[in-house]
């Protein structure tokens, strides 16, 4: 398993308390459109990812991300401080 | 995270309506009006009789919802002192505070800030909302880090994003979420805490005293927004801060002369020895009309007279402590278990039960605030009400009164 499939199983289960309509996440199921997250879950969410891999994610940052997919990728990213 | 749908693919329809996005508000608008119910959103104040009372639809209205704390707006001096301003120095100064919009006037309303903060600094802008848009966009820059409570007011993340810092929230009052992230903020860069006394939604205060210590400890700015404190919660009446006793490590302080001032105009006082630069840097206070004369003469006088208004203190803090127990006894459910400013949030089920109980007070003769998404934290619907210093014991009797009635009437108790 890569850190990268690692990073991903982690953001799977965060997403997992606030799937509530069990949607199968791949790389590019979307916040917004399949798993139908309005701002207030995904402030929630964001602050469980952060604190999970001791990593802040600005609100600039958090508006480019639209897919599970580009998450993990910026999770990677910001880990390992670049 | 984006929580903004994808455009439609179709472009070939031309031009597009840029007020589409609007649709979802717009249905969700008819869809409330056509139950019946007045538009909330739509009152009309025919006239004012005093600071708590108002003639709505031709009916002799109690108003509870207007953020006017101590009560100013009448007030014999600071009347006569905004008719003399209108008769000396016209109705308007026509120009930047920075060009010709800085009378005698302005100077005046910023030393009584001064005095009434005991700070050295002080900066009158046009309103509260443009005191917040300014000095945050403007003292944090790029590569510069604001921390600030994610539910914070939209004229403190309106700031965020007009500057070009990067902007983190955190969970709201969370005093361990707030250390984590200001740990995590890399070395070297310049912080910038952006925290409120009063929240004005549930009217739940912040644990200041906790959360300054943090900020210090970590080398951050601290600026408290202290709108819904100023004239009543702390010994002198400056807010929440000075109530919790960490005044003095706050490194500016928001206001606003629209509530317990009784007029209208924002300010931020602060004891950084380069201050003064702001007046050049910061756009919203440069590109503006300063504040009309008559406005800045009656906020003077009345922060003057705040500064000695301990009885009025303790009568509106009688009124919250007396309203929040009355509700809470009436079988409501209130966005604070004990009273901690002169908010008292009521919680509706719904928007629909919310318009209903709004619309069902105002035919008592009560004007409260209908609070709704996106305005409210957790897509709440509030009937929010602020208690004022001039409501006598007899009023606020009365306002349990329709409280009670209109709450049966609706079903919501």
């Amino acid at each position: 398993m890569t850190d990268r499939d690692e990073t991903f199983d982690k953001v799977a289960r965060l997403i997992a308390p606030f799937n509530k309509k069990g949607v199968a996440l791949t790389e590019t199921t979307t916040f917004a459109g399949d798993l139908e997250w309005d701002s207030l879950v995904v402030m929630d969410f964001v602050a469980n990812v952060e604190d999970e891999f001791d990593i802040l994610i600005t609100m600039s940052q958090q508006a480019e991300i639209e897919t599970v997919g580009q998450l993990v990728d910026a999770v990677e990213t910001l880990r390992t401080g670049g | 995270m984006s929580t903004r749908p994808l455009p439609a693919a179709d472009a070939s329809a031309g031009a597009v309506d840029l007020f589409s996005k609007f649709d979802p508000l717009i249905r969700i608008r008819e869809d409330l009006l056509a139950t019946g119910v007045k538009d909330p959103f739509g009152l009309v104040m025919e006239k004012v009789l005093s600071p708590t009372r108002a003639l709505c639809n031709g009916r002799e209205t109690i108003l509870l919802g207007t953020y006017n704390y101590m009560g100013m707006t009448f007030d014999d001096d600071v009347i006569a002192a905004g008719k003399q301003a209108l008769d000396e120095f016209g109705s308007g100064t026509t120009g930047s505070r920075v060009l010709n919009g800085t009378y005698i006037g302005h100077k005046a309303v910023e030393e009584a800030l001064k005095d009434f903060y005991a700070m050295d600094h002080a900066m009158v802008f046009s309103t509260g909302y443009q005191a917040n848009l300014g000095i945050i966009s403007t003292i944090a820059g790029k590569g510069d880090y604001i921390v600030l409570d994610i539910d914070s007011h939209a004229s403190i993340y309106d700031g965020c994003k007009m500057g070009d810092a990067e902007i983190v929230p955190f969970r709201h009052n969370d005093i361990g979420a707030l250390e984590k992230r200001l740990a995590r903020i890399p070395e070297g860069a310049g912080k910038l805490v952006v925290l409120e006394g009063v929240y004005s939604m549930l009217g739940d205060i912040a644990p200041l005293k906790e959360m300054v210590a943090i900020c210090k400890a970590a080398g951050a700015m601290v600026l408290v927004d202290e709108a819904h404190s100023m004239g009543f919660i702390g010994e002198n009446g400056r807010g929440v801060a000075e109530a919790q006793g960490v005044i003095d490590d706050v490194d500016f302080i928001i206001g606003t002369f629209s509530k317990s001032v009784g007029t209208v105009g924002g300010f931020c006082v602060s004891n950084h020895p380069k201050f003064e630069i702001l007046r050049l840097v910061c756009r919203p206070y440069v590109f503006t009309a300063s504040l009309p004369p008559s406005v800045v003469a009656t906020a003077a006088t009345s922060i003057r007279k705040l500064m000695h208004g301990h009885n009025k203190r303790a009568h509106l803090w009688e009124n919250s402590k007396r309203l929040h127990a009355g509700l809470k006894a009436l079988g409501f459910t209130l966005g604070t278990e004990e009273p901690q400013s002169a908010i008292i949030a009521v919680i509706m089920p719904d928007l629909e039960k919310g318009a209903a109980m709004w619309e069902a007070l105002l035919s008592e003769g009560l004007y409260v605030n209908l609070a709704r998404p996106p305005a409210t934290p957790a897509n709440m619907t509030l009937l929010r009400c602020s208690l004022c210093a001039e409501h006598s014991d007899a009023e606020v009797g009365e306002i349990l009164q329709m409280f009670e009635n209109a709450g049966k009437a609706v079903g919501v108790i």
